[in-house]
């Protein structure tokens, strides 16, 4: 039963190869499904390309699903996977942030290190910015430790906070993916790709 | 005819994997992530240790009394001996096999005509700044807190990832310049 590495039935020395191994995958989808170009990416922004949704909430509805029908077959302990915390404001501050980079910087850090693989120089120097924002937050972290260590309500879960159950909320979540991917294509049609 | 087209290594450059085949297979890696190592995939974590490493050879004696650097410096194995850190070295791996295979690797600059190259690199360069530092705060970026918080349904993947989204489309009429 997973997960095997928290448990203990594979050697912990596995874990950097099985990383390696599923970073590939990971890099190769994103490359591969055309996220290593912004302006495939940003089309979410502006109507014009849906590519994102389409991919993330496939993904994320797969992987919620399989994790549900994982540990419904004793497959998986779910008790055992890292649930990040939750922090409201510190989620939304940091999140909004996050969407001012996106709309600025054109990648997240997952693409843009996609990107920059097969040779976008802009996704370089997003990189690159990832690192100095990294060092900003590292000597700005006193200041903000207070705000963003603040209300942490631990690793609850969404059909908790909304009072569903978790089968009827990952139902809900395919429901509204696939909603959303009949939906786009009546924007996309209407909103012009810039060519370039 | 037919054979020199076999020949060809890429006939069409411009061709993507279907959105919803890269989505289900991502949601496969995504799920053996959490079945062998218990986590999620994440990306905005290594500029994290890697920076934190950084200083931490430049000036011992900061990280030492940063609240911040000495989580990831004091941690048994280092910053560098992480997970998170060999996963993204195969995604950058990973990534560059896709575009071999489908002759997309090229050093360019990918920016819209109605900017300079060099407008674009700068905006890269902020963006990139912006994004670590909410990805930060927020304990994760689209990956990590949003696709990985999703898959096990954790409340504040939720968040991020509608605040993220929320927020790029709040911003973006003011840089649409950039792109359309």
């Amino acid at each position: 039963m997973g997960p095997l590495i928290p448990q203990g039935i594979i050697a912990p020395e596995w874990n950097f190869i099985i990383a390696l191994l599923l970073g590939i995958g990971f890099g190769y989808i994103l490359e591969a499904a055309g996220f290593s170009s912004s302006r495939n990416l940003v089309g979410l922004f502006y109507g014009y390309d849906f590519v994102v949704l389409r991919v993330f909430f496939t993904a994320g509805a797969t992987a919620a699903a399989g994790i549900v029908l994982f540990d419904y077959f004793g497959w998986i302990d779910v008790g055992q996977l890292y649930v990040q915390p939750t922090y409201w404001g510190a989620a939304i501050v940091g999140g909004l942030i996050m969407g001012l980079g996106f709309v600025t910087g054109g990648f997240c850090p997952g693409t843009g290190f996609a990107a920059a693989s097969i040779g976008k120089l802009d996704a370089l120097m997003l990189v690159f910015g990832l690192f100095v924002g990294a060092f900003i937050y590292g000597e700005t972290y006193p200041l903000i430790q207070n705000f963003v260590n603040s209300g942490n309500e631990g690793g609850i879960k969404v059909y908790d906070s909304l009072g569903m159950s978790r089968g009827f909320f990952t139902f809900l979540l395919i429901l509204i993916a696939v909603g959303m991917f009949y939906a786009v294509p009546l924007i996309e049609k209407r909103v012009k790709k810039p060519d370039y | 005819m037919e054979k020199k087209d076999v020949k060809k290594p890429n006939p069409d450059p411009k061709k993507y994997m279907n959105p919803y085949l890269a989505g289900v297979i991502l949601g496969f890696v995504l799920i053996a992530a959490f079945y062998f190592s218990g986590r999620g995939l994440g990306a905005s974590g290594v500029p994290k240790r890697i920076t934190a490493a950084t200083v931490h050879v430049l000036a011992p004696g900061h990280t030492e009394h940063s609240v911040f650097y000495s989580k990831y410096t004091n941690k048994p194995g280092g910053p560098l001996k992480d997970f998170l850190n060999f996963e993204v070295l195969g995604l950058i791996i990973g990534g560059f096999i896709s575009g071999a295979l489908s002759g997309r690797l090229k050093f360019t600059v990918e920016h819209s005509p109605k900017i300079t190259s060099r407008k674009r690199l700068l905006f890269a360069f902020i963006g990139g700044i912006l994004f670590e530092y909410g990805a930060s705060m927020a304990r994760g970026c689209t990956s990590g807190a949003a696709l990985g918080g999703m898959a096990v349904l954790a409340t504040g993947g939720f968040v991020t990832m509608l605040a993220i989204f929320g927020g790029a489309y709040m911003f973006a009429y003011f840089f649409r310049k950039l792109w359309i």
